[in-house]
């Protein structure tokens, strides 16, 4: 079943700072995802992998093209939603992993991971538990749940961003580099849930640059290429 | 669902149009951040929505359940009622908004007394309670604010505020003129109890900081007119306007 | 007297007040601004009251001042001379026989009926004086029925008295609608307020402010439901009467501390006295 269907995207940064410089970066890209299925994104540096993906999110706003997503069993193209539209299909359909933990700075490590679950209308003591297990899972002492995470090391901190990604179930779910600062132990865990993610029918669209990852839970590739500067 | 609506909104100060041609919405339970340099109307704008100075032309409708109509036909003694018991605002100097030589019960208890509380002790314990929720130790309950730091009297303002539960949240750089870490604090509080409490939030800030943490949208305004608008996350990582790139580029990274 | 009207004022003064009082009569507490006069005695000695009696009496009322309570002061003799050489109309201490009665500081303790009138002297007619200092900001208050800054100044009392100690000058609810200052009446007569049958009038001559209640309006001292409104009153009885219901005075009857409580309302006082057995 198709869960996201994008197609025709255009994204050109203009960057009034530096005299107007305009940086093609998308042109007539699309990629269509599919429940259960895992794409990774592969290319050289600065082709626009995580420019893609951004876009995905509605992140980067596209200049031409749509991004259809299933969200509450219709398709709706989230490049002309309206802003409560975007926020709700964040919510409830389109998760995203970035490189880098971004977190409230008091928040104890086990609330950062229970907020998807509480935006979502779940019981407080429910999305206790099921931060704390996979705050558990991905190696994080208890000690820690309690402490905020912004003293935490580079890759402990990647790892609340993976279990507050991974404790919510998402339909689907964009990874940009995920396992970029774990070792070769937390990145099995990580391909585990992943395989589990897939295997309950959540697509998923990476950028992998580890091989090893990219083999584990890859379908299909989708390689993107630099596109010519324009003057 | 839109709760509050501005529409084509002027102002002018003498030869200054402090708003020019300024619309936009708030939705139920949305969190709304205004940012905008010193001049660029931000404030203006909170003001002109909140009711307290009236525009030069366009309307402010607001809905109470009954449809969007304009603030200004209602009367100033509904105005003022809407403002007292729906709407909340909590002001940059929690000094000009607290009464100093009342207690800090006395000032939490003051909104809950004008909605119509008449028990003194259940007064009481509603404002020992949000004393807690706003981290000021209940014990303070009797203590007159000027004895209290800047961040307390800030935390104590937005106790008082949000007491009544209002639907409706202004602030007006809630965080302004205090430390870092104290405003750290405040932000916190402030993105938990909003989203505890389901409240519509209009935040005017400086800061883009502040509004990446507290608001879902942004609206960047400029010499009195709305520039760029957006998701937060749209906004600060794809400006598109000149004005909006220059802002995210000159903040100073932690 | 030759040379002045009919209680002083001239006819058209007169006309001016009673617009002033009906206005004041159709919204009550409101405090309706009028021109005051010049009196032939300064302000703060009841000039207020006086215009207002001035521009109500006719050839047939009968009228009853007190002071305190009391219709043998000084200031209470004086005022009540005034009408009788200016109108030449009855007066009396009887409250009962009274159609106009002109107070300071209390409400007789004879319940009064329909068709009197009671006016009292007023010192400051805005009940948000100490809260508010600017009388615009105050008027708005009034106008939007803005009046937090009351409540806030009641909780606080009982935080740090344990109770309202205010025992004179209580703010009351007229209508449900207007706060109002009753004038430094005793605490313990703002029942009498409520309900009356008479017509109450208020009258502050420098501040130039007139205010009524109606009959049969309520009126309602202001005071949270765990903490009713508890007026006081001096734990004795009344060393002439016996009365041990009516507000007392304290004397001081000798140098070495001696002291008496007497009813402070004259008249209640001796007509009890007159039908005791």
């Amino acid at each position: 079943m198709i869960v996201l269907d994008a197609a025709g995207l255009e994204k050109t940064f203009v960057l009034h700072l530096q005299n107007g410089t305009r940086l093609p970066v998308l042109r007539g890209a699309g990629l269509t995802l599919r429940a259960g299925r895992c794409v990774a994104l592969t290319g050289p540096s600065g082709a626009g992998k995580s420019t893609l993906l951004r876009a995905l999110y509605g992140n980067y706003r596209v200049s031409a093209g749509s991004i259809r997503v299933r969200h509450r069993g219709a398709m709706i193209d989230m490049a002309d939603a309206p802003p409560e539209r975007v926020i709700e299909i964040r919510r409830e359909t389109l998760g995203y992993v970035s490189q880098f933990l971004r977190a409230m700075p008091r928040l104890a490590a086990r609330d950062v991971v229970a907020a998807p679950l509480l935006d979502r209308g779940a019981a407080a003591e429910a999305a206790a538990a099921r931060a704390r297990a996979m705050l558990d899972r991905l190696g994080i002492p208890t000690p820690l749940h309690a402490l905020p995470p912004v003293t935490f090391s580079g890759g402990e901190q990647q790892r609340v961003n993976l279990a507050r990604a991974f404790a919510c179930e998402w339909p689907i779910l964009l990874l940009d580099e995920p396992t970029a600062s774990l070792d070769a132990a937390n990145r099995d865990i990580v391909i585990g849930l992943m395989r589990e993610a897939k295997a309950r029918g959540a697509a998923l669209l990476g950028i992998f640059h580890d091989r090893h990852v990219r083999d584990a839970v890859a379908d299909e590739t989708l390689s993107l290429e630099p596109l010519k500067e324009s003057a | 669902m839109t709760l509050l609506q501005a529409r084509d909104l002027r102002k002018r100060f003498g030869p200054v149009a402090a708003l020019d041609d300024v619309s936009l919405s708030l939705r139920r339970r949305e969190i709304v951040a205004i940012v905008g340099e010193s001049g660029s109307g931000k404030s203006t704008l909170l003001n002109v929505l909140s009711g307290r100075i009236a525009p030069d032309s366009g309307t402010v409708l607001y809905d109470e359940g009954e449809g969007l109509s304009p603030i200004a036909g209602r009367g100033e003694a509904r105005l003022r009622h809407l403002q007292r018991t729906r709407w909340g605002f909590v002001q940059q100097d929690p000094r000009q908004a607290l009464r100093l030589s009342v207690t800090a019960g006395g000032n939490i208890g003051e909104r809950l007394m004008v909605s119509g509380a008449r028990h003194y002790g259940d007064i009481r314990a509603t404002a020992a309670r949000w004393l807690e929720t706003v981290e000021i130790d209940p014990a303070r309950l009797d203590d007159l604010p000027r004895t209290f730091s800047g961040g307390m009297l800030q935390r104590l303002q937005i106790a008082a505020t949000l007491v009544t539960e209002p639907e409706l949240v202004f602030m007006d750089e809630p965080t302004g003129g205090l430390d870092v870490s104290v405003q750290a604090r405040i932000l916190d509080l402030v993105r938990g109890l909003v989203r505890r409490l389901g409240l519509a939030v209009l935040l005017v800030t400086h800061d883009i900081g502040v509004a990446r943490l507290l608001a879902d949208r942004l609206v960047v305004m400029r010499h009195g007119r709305i520039v760029e608008t957006g998701l937060t996350d749209q906004v600060l990582d794809d400006p598109h306007h000149e004005y909006t790139q220059l802002l995210v580029s000159s903040v100073l990274p932690a | 007297m030759q040379g002045y009207n009919f209680a002083y004022l001239d006819e058209h003064t007169k006309r001016m007040i009673r617009r002033a009082i009906l206005k004041a009569v159709a919204i009550p507490g409101h405090q309706v601004p009028f021109a005051s006069r010049e009196m032939p005695l300064p302000y703060g000695w009841g000039t207020g009251g006086i215009q207002l009696t001035a521009s109500l009496l006719g050839p047939d009322d009968v009228l009853k001042v007190i002071d305190q309570g009391a219709d043998d002061t000084t200031n209470a003799v004086s005022i009540r001379r005034f009408f009788a050489r200016t109108a030449g109309i009855r007066t009396t201490t009887r409250t009962a026989e009274a159609t106009v009665i002109q107070t300071r500081h209390r409400i007789p303790e004879t319940p009064l009926r329909e068709g009197q009138i009671i006016v009292y002297q007023v010192p400051i007619p805005e009940p948000l004086y100490r809260l508010e200092p600017s009388r615009a900001a105050a008027a708005q208050m009034h106008a939007l029925a803005d009046y937090g800054a009351m409540h806030v100044r009641l909780y606080e009392e009982i935080t740090r008295h344990g109770r309202v100690a205010l025992s004179y000058d209580y703010p009351v609810m007229v209508n449900e609608r207007y706060l109002m200052s009753p004038s430094p009446i005793p605490a313990f007569d703002n029942p009498k307020l409520h309900m009356n049958p008479a017509m109450q009038l208020f009258g502050a001559g420098r501040e130039k402010r007139i205010y009524a209640v109606p009959p049969f309006t309520a009126v309602r001292s202001l005071d949270f439901e765990d903490h009713p409104f508890d007026p006081r009153r001096a734990d004795a009885a009344c060393a002439l009467c016996g009365a041990r219901e009516t507000y007392l005075d304290e004397i001081v009857s000798d140098d070495r501390g001696g002291k008496m409580f007497v009813c402070s309302d004259t008249d209640c006082c001796e007509s009890r006295r007159e039908t005791a057995p």
